[in-house]
């Protein structure tokens, strides 16, 4: 899960890494509150869960009340890539001497962690120059790496010891909570000579969650994602207006990718996992229900044990309950898949033997 | 290299030549033993099992199950074995099975924490032992072996080897290559986690010289940069046999994880566009749709004639 920046800096200052006071709100009365005990001038940032907020206008500096009137409703207002705010947070303006990079992250070709740092910070790390990279194994850092790197970093005196700090609290944060990237960008030299992790950006295992109850609170799910975990199934919402669903991360992007080529504009991607079974498909379809945006449902299942039968009585159950009353396009791979079409002769899911046609139907029928 | 041919077929001085046996972890459990009998029809030698608790019993009345994985080991001399055990226990069955001798353990469980499996690579390397998986389908030589949960239908015996990070596409396009005509000398399924224990570039270098291999196809997804270093790998080495890819996951939208915990776009990093660009310039095409992947081997080698 990614963590928001708020939260982000929750578990830096719990680890002991310098920051600028701050205060999260997601309310303008509750912002004011903040306002006062922090005092002018403070930067107000919006705490979405994707980057290029700054861009976007979703930071904005905040010299008095009248501009904090202003730009507070502005900033909470905000939709950044499709992302609305989930919280604001003000943080004290701060006199910086010079932006830096720091990030630990799993890298994935190398199969260990590395951290990635540089004089020059402050940019998107595609952009960030002079990068030292060094890989840490399993994620421990020493303070004789931490210091080598502090070298390279050209840092000297109480900047050097504050990086040499907060690289080793960042790693035990990295390890102790099963990140896949901690960054601070920037991480700021002080007037004072000081370190300051003025952002942070924290992106956690999924997979470790069972182990990190106290991770819980950051989990942010919709009502149909989770009851989609709970069923086994991964979805993502997107924008478009057919849902699409089928068995296996791979074949639904596949889908995906090919209903796109061809116009088409998905509403999720629906995975169900492995197996396909009546109550799984007939879940899947509720789940779809719940989408508005919804005008027609391509499904795209390969089953090699699947009787194909089996996943037709979810859709005929699906419209005698009234769950749906939605065109379905289906290609259905497997056995008795004969059968099936005559099952569902007369009904609205049409099954299709090539992914192709039942994509092009779909995107036909839903046109009108 | 390992020989991956040594380990799943043997040679024929071999006393289990062609019939190499392979322990199953978690052979009592729903899913476990459902691919476990429908590997034993396949004709895998399915020799031993292993649940602990459950040592002394028989699975379907033939296979000896055990208590431990050295038990299974002592008694078989199996140096294969396959994990169907849940998520949260699969550090402990792993590396239980490498302490154990195990030589190629074939890791099916989706929703391993990352750092477990760093923790099995980090032994499995000590032991010289290869993992495959996890989140993967499992390993393949069709019509001689299965070690996984793929369903045989869509598998011939042939001269084409196929890596795939995906289960279901990697059943979609051995389907579609089997009706065009062409068999597969080998499966191997990477797995759609970040960490793999065999990625890409470890599958190819097991595959590029059988010496019958008559083509390569590898079926990507966004997320890392494993078919980067691949494309690249296979310019460097100067790889001639015919080759063709698939990418999934073009439309999907950036930063969101597409049901794999590894099928995520960060930025420009682990693009579908970075994995084309780089496979087109090691001369390689991409098919746009699963069903076109045999269409453009047959136009590779057609130009390799």
């Amino acid at each position: 899960m990614r963590l928001l920046e708020f939260q982000a800096k929750e578990l830096f200052r719990e680890y002991g890494i310098n920051l600028l006071p701050s205060k999260a709100s997601t309310t303008i009365e509750e912002g004011r509150k903040h306002a006062k005990e922090l005092g002018y001038p403070f930067v107000i940032k919006i705490q979405v869960p994707v980057g290029g907020r700054g861009k976007a206008g979703g930071i904005q500096k905040c010299q008095n009340d009248d501009e904090f009137e202003l730009k507070y409703p502005q900033v909470l207002g905000l939709t950044i890539k499709g992302e609305k705010a989930r919280a604001i947070l003000l943080e004290k303006m701060a006199d910086i001497k010079k932006e830096l990079y720091l990030s630990l992250f799993l890298n994935r070709s190398k199969r260990c962690y590395t951290i990635i740092a540089s004089p020059e910070g402050g940019v998107e790390i595609e952009s960030v120059k002079n990068q030292i990279i060094k890989e840490v194994g399993l994620g421990n850092v020493s303070e004789q790496v931490a210091r080598e790197v502090a070298k390279e970093m050209k840092l000297e005196g109480k900047a050097a010891d504050d990086f040499v700090n907060i690289l080793q609290k960042l790693a035990k944060l990295t390890i102790e909570k099963e990140a896949e990237l901690a960054e601070i960008n920037p991480l700021a030299i002080m007037q004072d000579g000081s370190l300051m992790a003025l952002d942070g950006k924290f992106v956690t295992d999924d997979n470790g969650n069972f182990r990190h109850d106290e991770l819980q609170k950051y989990q942010e799910k919709t009502e149909i994602e989770e009851r989609a975990e709970k069923s086994g199934f991964s979805l993502v919402e997107l924008d478009g207006n057919i849902a699409v669903v089928g068995n296996g991360a791979g074949l639904v992007m596949s889908t995906l990718d090919m209903l796109s080529d061809n116009g088409g504009k998905p509403a999720c991607f629906l995975d169900v996992g492995g197996g396909a079974t009546t109550e799984s498909v007939y879940e899947a379809l509720t789940l779809i229900s719940k989408m508005n945006r919804v005008k027609g449902i391509l499904v795209n299942l390969y089953g090699g044990i699947v009787k194909t039968t089996v996943v037709a009585e979810a859709f005929l159950k699906a419209y005698d309950d009234k769950l749906i009353n939605l065109p379905v396009f289906a290609r259905l791979k497997g056995t008795e898949s004969e059968k099936a079409k005559e099952m569902l002769k007369g009904s609205r899911t049409k099954i299709y033997d090539s992914v192709e046609e039942a994509i092009n139907a779909s995107v036909m029928g839903i046109k009108k | 290299m390992t020989d991956i041919f040594k380990l799943l077929r043997g040679t024929p001085e071999d006393s289990d030549y062609k019939k190499k046996g392979v322990i199953v972890q978690g052979i009592t459990g729903a899913y476990g033993s459902v691919h476990a009998r429908n590997m034993i029809s396949y004709g895998t030698n399915i020799i031993a099992g292993v649940t602990p608790g459950k040592g002394g019993q028989k699975f379907e009345g033939k296979v000896p199950i055990y208590n431990t994985v050295k038990e299974a080991v002592d008694a078989s001399g199996a140096k294969i074995s396959i994990i169907f055990v849940p998520a949260k226990f699969f550090l402990g069955a792993a590396k239980e099975a490498l302490e154990a001798g195990i030589k190629l353990l074939v890791a099916i469980p989706e929703h391993v924490p990352v750092r477990d499996t760093m923790e099995v690579l980090d032994l499995a390397n000590k032991k010289g032992a290869i993992i495959i998986g996890p989140n993967t389908p499992g390993i393949m030589i069709p019509e001689l072996i299965k070690i996984g949960i793929m369903p045989p239908m869509p598998f011939k015996a042939g001269n084409i080897a196929v890596l795939s990070k995906s289960g279901t596409l990697l059943y979609e396009i051995a389907d579609a290559l089997t009706n065009a005509g062409f068999g597969q000398s080998i499966t191997i399924g990477i797995g759609g986690d970040p960490i793999n224990g065999t990625r890409m570039i470890d599958a190819f270098d097991m595959v590029k010289d059988i010496p019958d291999l008559e083509g390569l196809v590898i079926v990507g997804e966004i997320g890392g940069d494993s078919e980067e270093i691949l494309a690249q790998h296979i310019i460097d080495i100067g790889f001639k046999k015919p080759t063709v890819a698939y990418i999934a996951g073009r439309a999907a939208p950036k930063e969101k994880r597409m049901g794999h915990a590894g099928a995520i776009v960060m930025g420009t990093y682990g693009s579908a566009e970075s994995k084309v660009s780089m496979f087109n310039k090691a001369n390689i095409p991409v098919a746009k749709r699963p069903s076109q992947v045999p269409v453009l081997l047959a136009g590779k080698m057609q130009q390799s004639d």
